[in-house]
């Protein structure tokens, strides 16, 4: 009997506090809500440009880009996420529309005296060729190579840049689904090399020029930094109605603003 | 009784449901587990017996490399990391767990084990995501840069130790209850003859509860094998056979885990496939157990 | 088998008892360690904005209300399929057969349920509820997966407790004119009540643990669900996720806590309910 009564407050305390929170769901002025599915590393991005276009009107799913593609072309989005360009196959049907750039840089322990690489010299430690920071000059420390799994979106753009046919991934290299993850296992492991998204740069970690040239968000925008990707909203043909004003929203100066606060290069306004 | 009285009273004269009926429904819910394991098996062989026919069994069990993006779909080393990884917990839970579940059911006074026994059965309870937790936090930088050890800390080892303590819970529950279950008359009659506590247990005690014992192992391997979400922040996930306890490794579960989210296509086949290989393990375990349990039963008196 | 006499007998008995007493405090100490670095990390970060506001920034800010919401949502689905379901199993195993090759199978098939990894209900949840039968990634599939996984514990408990019912209850019943369905509705089934209630309890605790089957069939989506078909995040799987992408230790510990606290308070149900029914048989 009192069990019976204790779960009902129990419930009738989770409604009260589900309604009462600051978020309540509210309607978007035409009622409906725009999905977005793909690519894990756009997923933050747009889960800050929906939290300021209007909690409740924008949901939000991963699932990859290659995932993402497929949502948009089967209409299970509205909108596919990608962080990796299309094969010509995939284009079709699909308009792409550039919201943001995402470099993509390598890190470093905070303690490592190496400051950069060249492609050639990432290749080939990504690659199990060189396996000890000495040989490029650093401390007398294995390296520890990490890197994101395959299929994930920052690990294809990583691979396209620098491995080529005859230089693969090492199999020895730990594996993280994560990114935020990939930036705390850099972090605390003296030897260990990893990439991530631009936006994930902390003073935890030490980026690495490439070729000479660091990443910063001018030299991303410009294109001098070259390890870098396009974030891609898709849809199904032109964008319409809902899908249209949060692209809209994206875009726009505030959109961009947000996107340079998180660590994104802007795409220049429409 | 008063309450049955009543009840007998409410009974008289009431027209019965088809008794007939409800046996019936009881059945077809009785039979939900069966269909469900029978469900389970159809669609992840509809998922990935096709890649698996496709480049063969034995090429799939036996392949050395795993490469989906490039068409690579060997299991062997993440076959082999579960198996060194399994094999590793068992090295950890059996004696601890065996010790355990002696002290318990032999040793400790009969209060003691009412609050020991359901506090190691609720612990039992932690969730998986939390073991893993700890691990990170504690077990990976341990091994990274404590002592004689080293490696990325990352490691079949921080998986083993993990591992080996979640399936301790499974391994005490069981062995204490096939503990339990030996006749009070074999230890009487063994201290009787002049042996020591001791030795009654290990002389007499232990060899009559062997086989169930031996089943709480199987089970305990069986809980190791399946196990994901620990093993996925522990292990390292290095698509690589693993050449000392100090490698990353990979298991069947992480395999599946990692890249579920974003496979497409054969890539998503080949982790239904891996499934498959899984599922037949933990099936055969399950049988294995149960045929071991299904022994004692039939020797004891 | 006798093992090798190494020491005087007495003085074995003294090492050996020493050395289980030791692992076994072992063992016990490395358990509740895990619980008490966790708890005591977590308890800070606790609070009424915690527990009832909603995160922010992917769950680096504000509280974790969504995912209780959706961890409650997601139990009780599970709870709803695998309850009635696993109760009547438990009824016609333990009430209207004897032991035969039906049961015996139907009990093999239970056990094998039971040990089947928990990432394979995921995959088996995803290819059936969230692809073919199109319910997408929701609290509907998770539930739905979810009950089919506590179902053996379910089932294997409340026969337990069916059988624990002394066969008098049943004679009397019947020899008072009920038929068989009636003496088990109106008398058998409630003096099992305590068991059976262990038996879904304990379920409602795996299903609030678990979270490799739960990420694949609800989803990730950090809102509050409105309806049986929006995905869910609950909240191991959103500790899981603050934890792998290392965006807020304060947050993980606390919503470990949470969950650590919520699991046993569960488990100290079950067990309390278990003990009143074993303690009515005494």
């Amino acid at each position: 009997m009192s069990a019976h009564r204790i779960c009902r407050t129990v419930v009738a305390l989770l409604i009260a506090a589900g309604c009462s929170t600051a978020d309540a769901h509210t309607p978007s002025q035409d009622g409906v809500v725009v999905t977005l599915a793909g690519s894990t590393s756009i997923q933050p991005f747009a889960e800050r440009w929906a939290e300021e276009y209007g909690a409740g009107r924008v949901i939000v799913q991963s699932g990859g880009s290659t995932a993402g593609i497929k949502a948009a072309h089967d209409g299970t989005a509205d909108i596919g996420m990608s962080s990796r360009s299309l094969v010509p196959a995939e284009i079709t049907g699909l308009v792409q529309t550039v919201v943001a750039r995402d470099g993509i840089a390598v890190i470093a322990h905070a303690s490592n005296p190496v400051s950069g690489v060249t492609l050639a010299q990432l290749r080939s430690i990504y690659a199990g060729e060189i396996t000890n920071w000495r040989e490029i000059g650093g401390r007398d420390l294995r390296i520890t190579v990490i890197t994101r799994e395959d299929g994930s979106g920052t690990r294809d753009a990583f691979e396209q840049f620098v491995m080529d046919e005859t230089h693969s991934i090492t199999t020895s290299a730990l594996v993280t689904a994560y990114s935020g993850g990939l930036r705390k296992m850099v972090s605390q492991d003296p030897g260990a090399i990893g990439y991530v998204t631009f936006s994930q740069l902390n003073p935890q970690v030490r980026p690495l020029a490439v070729d000479g040239v660091a990443p910063t968000e001018p030299s991303i925008a410009d294109g001098r930094y070259r390890l870098q990707r396009p974030f891609v909203f898709l849809t199904r043909g032109e964008p319409t109605g809902a899908a249209r004003a949060f692209i809209d929203f994206v875009l726009s100066g505030p959109g961009q603003q947000l996107a340079r606060e998180e660590g994104l290069a802007p795409v220049a306004v429409q | 009784m008063m309450m049955m009285m009543r009840r007998a009273r409410a009974w008289a004269g009431t027209a019965s449901l088809s008794d007939e009926l409800i046996e019936r429904a009881l059945l077809f819910a009785a039979l939900s587990a069966v269909s469900t394991l029978a469900l389970i098996t159809l669609f992840i062989l509809r998922e990935g017996l096709p890649v698996l026919l496709d480049r063969g069994p034995l090429a799939f069990l036996g392949g050395v490399r795993w490469a989906p993006g490039r068409g690579h779909f060997g299991l062997l080393p993440m076959i082999a990391g579960t198996a060194v990884v399994t094999i590793g917990a068992l090295v950890i839970g059996v004696p601890l767990g065996l010790a355990g579940a002696i002290t318990l059911a032999e040793l400790a006074p009969r209060r003691v084990r009412q609050l020991l026994k359901p506090t190691i059965e609720l612990l039992a309870g932690i969730p998986s995501v939390v073991y893993g937790f700890i691990g990170m936090e504690f077990l990976v930088p341990l091994i990274r840069t404590g002592g004689p050890l080293g490696g990325p800390g990352y490691s079949a080892l921080a998986a083993s130790i993990i591992l080996g303590i979640m399936v301790l819970p499974t391994i005490i529950g069981i062995s204490i209850d096939a503990l339990e279950a030996v006749p009070q008359g074999y230890r009487d009659g063994s201290r009787a003859l002049g042996a020591t506590h001791w030795q009654t247990i290990t002389g007499v005690v232990l060899p009559a509860a062997r086989s169930g014992i031996v089943a709480a192992v199987i089970l305990g391997m069986g809980r190791a094998v399946g196990e994901t979400m620990a093993v996925i922040m522990v292990a390292g996930n290095a698509v690589q056979f693993p050449t000392t306890i100090l490698s990353p490794v990979r298991t069947l579960t992480a395999n599946i885990a990692l890249e579920m989210s974003y496979a497409t296509g054969a890539h998503a086949q080949a982790l239904f496939a891996t499934g498959i290989v899984l599922f037949v393990i933990s099936l055969s375990l399950n049988a294995l157990a149960g045929v071991v349990r299904g022994t004692h039963r039939g020797a004891a008196g | 088998m006798t093992l090798p006499r190494l020491l005087p007998p007495r003085v074995a008995q003294r090492v050996a008892s020493l050395a289980l007493w030791i692992a076994t405090g072992a063992t016990v100490g490395a358990l509740l360690f895990i619980i008490g670095f966790v708890v005591r990390r977590g308890a800070s970060t606790l609070s009424w904005e915690f527990l009832f506001a909603s995160p922010r920034h992917s769950g680096a800010l504000g509280g974790i209300l969504p995912t209780v919401v959706s961890t409650f949502y997601v139990s009780a689905a599970a709870v709803i399929v695998a309850a009635p379901l696993g109760v009547a199993a438990a009824v016609y195993l333990a009430e209207y057969t004897k032991e035969s090759r039906l049961t015996r199978s139907i009990r093999s098939g239970t056990e094998a349920l039971a040990g089947i990894p928990s990432i394979i209900f995921g995959l088996f949840g995803f290819a059936f509820f969230v692809t073919t039968l199109g319910m997408g990634w929701s609290i509907l599939s998770g539930g739905l997966t979810l009950g089919l996984m506590i179902l053996p514990t379910v089932i294997r408990t409340s026969e337990e407790a069916l059988r624990a019912v002394p066969r008098a209850y049943r004679d009397v019943a019947q020899s008072l004119g009920a038929s068989k369905w009636q003496s088990i509705r109106t008398v058998v089934l409630p003096a099992a009540a305590p068991g059976v209630m262990t038996g879904v309890v304990l379920g409602i605790g795996r299903a609030v643990s678990e979270t490799a089957a739960v990420i694949f069939t609800a989803g990730v989506a950090l809102k509050m669900p409105w309806s049986p078909f929006d995905s869910a995040r609950t909240m191991s799987v959103h500790f899981y996720t603050l934890t792998m992408e290392g965006i807020s230790d304060d947050m993980a510990y606390g919503t470990a806590t949470v969950l650590v606290v919520t699991i046993l308070v569960i488990n100290i149900t079950a067990y309390s309910l278990m003990n009143r029914l074993t303690r009515k048989y005494r």
